[in-house]
């Protein structure tokens, strides 16, 4: 229920008119989802269509709740209500890379608070925050399904398992 | 990380070696499809009996038997009937789905066909977890090539059963693992259990007859047709048939995932020789969970000489539960108290907030085990986190407030001596109530 970037909506617009736009392309993809829920349950496609909405957009903002519902035929408050609930959509704007560090038991004992210290050091900023670049957020995240490989941290949607410093070193440098 | 069968031929793990077991051609040279093309051939009644036979039950985690979930499904109705996997493994020390999904995503379509089948289904849905997007992508390409080769679709290899199979994805939310949860989010709203009954068999996704089955549940379902449910349930016991998968984690030398014949003996061998001894050499063992965050955790007394059995009852009578296998294994180096401090966490984050006791009840216990964590800790807090589970327990809608409750009651009980040393001193570590026992232990 509670999200992995602290859900602060201080100063958030969280109601306008503007509507968000997109491509062609991106509605034909959002209009494939929608084919495998029958005709009246158009509902069903709003996390797929958030997810879109969120890689497009950065993060989820008004104008974006105001599209899906148009596209969905909801309230405006129907998509916020089901967004809010789940962790991996974010209502500000956030790093070019997310870094999720998996905090939960296995982890934790392989590792994890060296891993989590090494990274928070390395980056200069403490779990929840976002590098002055906007090049990393950080974000504790609990169970990623990968404990026989642990520690983990997901970048984006990408795994990275087995971690050890020198090799978060290798991953971080790596990426531009 | 290993991946094996041990004291079995790998049934489940039978293609997880081979180079491109993903594809539809390495998948119909290994005897794929092969179950789905004799089930065409049978009644749906004579494949449900089949099911039931094998004893085969839910490997999700709450164990209910397949065959008598599938028999609920009320066939007559003229609405449509769902087959639903969940695929939303999320149960901390879980990660055996991953690999299914990864590397045999055919037979995950192939045991959902048969179900579909079974059921009169001409509807399926894969409920991804968020965060296995990539498996989403892996099963997409399995879905178009089933598809183009006609397991999929319409008339299906020539006969008149049609289905679709769809991916659908969660978001980052442990509850959509419960059957009730996943089919709300997946008809797009919050991840909230439902009050059962009615059961998902006869509403379920859009009020519709719907059965949810795990990711190794349906991968069992061809082997069963394959070789019949009495030589499937051989495999196994008479209560607990066929085999299991167990992710190992945690402080072993071999991690990994494991499929073992269910009766497998024993758990100490299990550990210290299968998954290669303990991680260190000189750390002795500590504590077991061997079936998922949610289950009893284990002291090392009950595991060690005890000859443990690994299937449902063999881990009851251990004191604990078979669960999702996700075993995690702690050496002498971990605190109990803070391990499951870290798993409370976990339920206070995951608790959806719909009931009260434990939405209100995984809060109170995180901010009790943080004061203590903090060096505040009292002597009565061991009985005052006992009265919080008790609250919890039994009175939520679904199992995830149970699921709070379990390790700390364990805990307590079988490692007293990790929760005295933090409830028995104060900041600087002096003991100040040296006299007084811990109640609750």
């Amino acid at each position: 229920m509670a999200t992995t970037v602290p859900t602060d909506f201080t100063n958030q617009v969280l109601y306008t008119d503007e509507v968000a736009e997109f491509s062609p392309e991106v509605i034909e993809e959002m209009k494939s989802h929608l084919k495998k829920y029958p005709p009246e349950r158009k509902r069903s496609a709003l996390i797929p269509l958030l997810f879109i909405v969120q890689r497009e957009r950065g993060y989820i903002d008004a104008p974006g709740i105001n599209f899906v519902a148009k596209f969905l035929d909801l309230t405006v408050t129907d998509v916020w209500e089901t967004a809010t609930f789940y962790s991996m959509f974010h209502f500000r704007p956030i790093g070019k890379y997310h870094i999720q560090i998996c905090k939960t038991l296995s982890c934790k004992i392989m590792g994890e608070p060296e891993i989590t210290n090494h990274i928070c050091k390395k980056l200069g900023i403490k779990p929840g925050e976002t590098t002055p670049d906007g090049k990393f957020t950080l974000s504790m995240v609990e169970c990623l399904g990968s404990c026989g490989t642990a520690p983990v941290m997901q970048i984006g949607f990408d795994y990275y398992e087995n971690l050890t410093p020198e090799k978060v070193d290798q991953i971080l440098d790596s990426l531009e | 990380m290993e991946i094996r069968a041990i004291g079995c031929e790998p049934l489940q793990l039978k293609r997880m070696h081979i180079k491109d077991s993903h594809t539809l051609k390495v998948y119909l040279e290994t005897g794929g499809y092969q179950a789905l093309n004799k089930a065409l051939n049978m009644t749906q009644d004579q494949i449900i009996e089949e099911v039931k036979k094998s004893a085969l039950r839910g490997r999700g985690g709450a164990g209910f038997p397949t065959g008598i979930k599938w028999s609920f499904v009320p066939r007559s109705s003229p609405k449509p009937k769902y087959i639903v996997c969940n695929a939303d493994e999320s149960e901390p020390g879980t990660f055996k789905d991953r690999y299914l999904l990864e590397r045999d995503p055919h037979a995950v379509i192939e045991g959902m066909l048969i179900a579909a089948y079974a059921l009169g289904a001409q509807t399926g849905y894969i409920y991804f977890r968020g965060e296995y997007k990539y498996l989403i992508d892996i099963m997409e390409k399995a879905l178009e090539e089933a598809r183009a080769a006609k397991f999929l679709g319409k008339n299906i290899l020539g006969s008149d059963f049609s289905c679709e199979i769809y991916t659908h994805t969660g978001a980052g939310a442990y509850i959509c693992g419960e059957e009730t949860a996943l089919l709300s989010s997946l008809e797009g709203y919050r991840g909230h259990p439902r009050m059962k009954p009615p059961f998902p068999a006869v509403e379920g996704l859009y009020g519709c007859p719907t059965v949810v089955n795990n990711v190794e549940t349906l991968t069992a379902v061809p082997q069963i047709i394959e070789m019949g449910g009495d030589a499937w349930r051989s495999l196994g016991t008479e209560k607990s048939g066929g085999t299991k998968l167990w992710s190992v984690s945690g402080h072993v030398k071999r991690p990994g995932v494991y499929e073992l014949p269910m009766g497998y003996r024993d758990m100490e061998k299990f550990i210290m020789e299968d998954c290669g001894g303990m991680l260190r050499p000189d750390k002795k063992l500590k504590a077991v969970i061997p079936g998922g965050s949610s289950v009893y955790i284990m002291n090392a007394d009950q595991i060690i000489g005890k000859g443990v059995t690994m299937d449902y009852e063999g881990l009851v009578e251990a004191g604990s539960a078979v669960g999702s296998g996700g075993f995690i294994v702690m050496d002498e180096t971990v605190d109990i108290m803070e391990s499951t401090k870290n798993l409370t966490e976990f339920y206070k984050h995951e608790s959806c907030g719909w009931c009260t006791p434990c939405r209100e009840g995984t809060d109170w216990l995180v901010k009790i085990f943080n004061r203590i964590a903090e060096g505040r800790g009292r002597p009565e807090d061991a009985q005052l986190l006992l009265d919080i589970c008790d609250n919890i327990e039994g009175k939520s809608f679904c199992p995830l407030g149970d699921a709070a409750a379990w390790p700390i009651q364990s805990a307590i009980k079988r490692f007293p001596e990790d929760f005295k040393k933090w409830l028995f001193k104060n900041v600087n570590g002096d003991k100040i109530v040296a006299n007084v026992e811990v109640e609750a232990v």
